[in-house]
């Protein structure tokens, strides 16, 4: 059965990483734009909308991953909703990486020295004018390393829409392995180009934290 | 109700209360800042002074009294807070400058956001209060390469660019070295001298005699005694002759 490993394999295992890239770039995207509006309503000046947020990260963080995708590939069909395998993966890690990205940002955004929001303030700043003139762009200073960090969470756990069918990475490996019966050699391979795309990023993060401190306020010290 | 613009103060605070949980920080504050005056609140540490000077601008909110700024009741919930801060320029300890803007950047936010001005026109009035406090040349630098003093000098000259009816000063010589301290004392002085309202919450004793019109000395959240600088040379309260006497009056 299956023959040897050859470049038609490793074609379609690079399919399935670019596949991955692809996922993992929507997740961000996607949970960037919702996670974004996450952090902004945890800081409302509304209570309801704080705890509604606050509701909306508590619970896709106390909830597996796996689970959500289940949800939103098979509960959701049951109920009359059929999406692809790509809709059903993307939306599943767009709610997911929203809520951690939500909480990253939003503790970033905190981070901001008070001060400088009453300097701001003092100043006759409106909320709108404090928030992307003073407030944001030391926060996104504080929020790159821990969200590019975070970005090898989200590719990792794309491996995770196997589970309804998308081919990705290690869908394709699991292809791959059916035919060849070489589950050591596939899934080494499958380990290796994960941990290829996650390391330089791990690298980058760990850098942007050493870098991170020059230009900000915390940095300005009293003396 | 027939008053001329003249006699109205420009501040007045009458029976302002103020706790933070049960510790009662303001009890019963009143005092009043005329056209041009400058007023020095001073006290121990906890005896509300900072608390009183960020009222006026509305930082905290109080419990109970009055509190006109410019003819705006700064007390009542639905004050137009971004007209009062238009009026009330404040200079706070720890500087507070952008960190990730220049000197320049800092002191043009403002006015082209707020006031809708020309970024040349404020870029203009950069240099011009940035002359005022002797900075001209860290137009273009960080906050974080400046020296505490310079940082002190160009928050206030962020503060003057929006063209204040009054300025607060909340400790501002607080967190610098005694040799930079001179220097944002100088640019202090000479905003008194062009006639500016200042409301200013310091330690520096001597300063204070030189520059102030009026004294007020807090003590427990209450005005314990006021009047003019000769006060700290003649206290008449005991807590006051304390105060002055426990090495607080450099000159």
């Amino acid at each position: 059965m299956g023959g040897h490993l050859n470049a038609n394999h490793l074609l379609f295992l690079g399919h399935g990483a670019l596949w991955t890239v692809g996922l993992s770039l929507i997740a961000l995207i996607g949970g960037g734009i919702v996670g974004f509006v996450i952090a902004l309503a945890r800081i409302s000046p509304l209570k309801s909308v704080r705890l509604l947020s606050a509701a909306y990260v508590q619970l896709v963080q106390g909830t597996p991953l796996l689970v959500i995708l289940f949800l939103g590939y098979f509960g959701l069909a049951a109920i009359g909703l059929k999406m692809s395998p790509l809709a059903a993966a993307s939306a599943s890690l767009t709610l997911y990486v929203a809520a951690y990205l939500g909480e990253i940002w939003r503790g970033s955004i905190q981070s901001v020295p008070k001060p400088q929001w009453e300097a701001a303030e003092g100043l006759a700043l409106s909320r709108t004018q404090r928030m992307i003139k003073v407030i944001l762009p030391q926060a996104m200073r504080i929020a790159t390393p821990p969200t590019v960090g975070f970005m090898v969470q989200i590719i990792k756990n794309t491996s995770l829409a196997s589970v309804v069918g998308f081919v990705e990475l290690m869908r394709s490996g699991q292809i791959v392995n059916n035919s060849l019966f070489e589950p050591f050699i596939v899934y080494a391979i499958i380990a290796a180009v994960y941990f290829a795309m996650c390391y330089p990023l791990s690298l980058f993060s760990q850098k942007l934290e050493r870098r991170m401190g020059r230009g900000s306020a915390n940095n300005l010290s009293l003396a | 109700m027939q008053q001329t613009a003249s006699s109205t103060p420009i501040v007045s605070l009458r029976d302002v209360q103020k706790s933070f949980g049960s510790l009662k920080v303001l009890d019963g504050v009143s005092f009043t800042v005329e056209r041009g005056e400058v007023l020095a609140i001073i006290g121990r540490s906890g005896s509300g002074k900072s608390t009183a000077l960020r009222c006026i601008d509305r930082f905290e909110k109080v419990d109970g009294g009055e509190i006109t700024v410019c003819g705006r009741r700064v007390d009542l919930p639905d004050v137009d807070l971004r007209a009062l801060r238009q009026d009330v320029g404040i200079v706070f300890q720890s500087y507070n400058l952008f960190p990730h803007l220049t000197i320049e950047q800092n002191i043009t936010l403002a006015p082209c956001s707020v006031k809708r001005m020309d970024l040349s026109e404020a870029k203009a009035l950069a240099h011009k209060v940035l002359a005022q406090v002797g900075l001209e040349e860290k137009i273009h630098a960080y906050p974080e390469q400046l020296s505490g003093g310079q940082q002190q000098r160009a928050a206030i000259a962020r503060s003057l660019a929006m063209q204040p009816k009054v300025m607060l000063f909340d400790e501002v010589t607080s967190a610098l070295d005694p040799e930079l301290t001179g220097e944002v004392l100088k640019v202090i002085e000479q905003l008194a001298a062009d006639g500016m309202t200042m409301v200013m919450v310091t330690h520096e004793m001597g300063f204070a005699r030189s520059i102030a019109d009026r004294i007020v000395f807090m003590h427990r959240g209450k005005v314990h005694e006021t009047g003019p600088a000769s006060i700290l040379t003649a206290p008449t309260t005991p807590e006051l002759v304390q105060f002055v006497g426990t090495g607080n009056l450099k000159s």
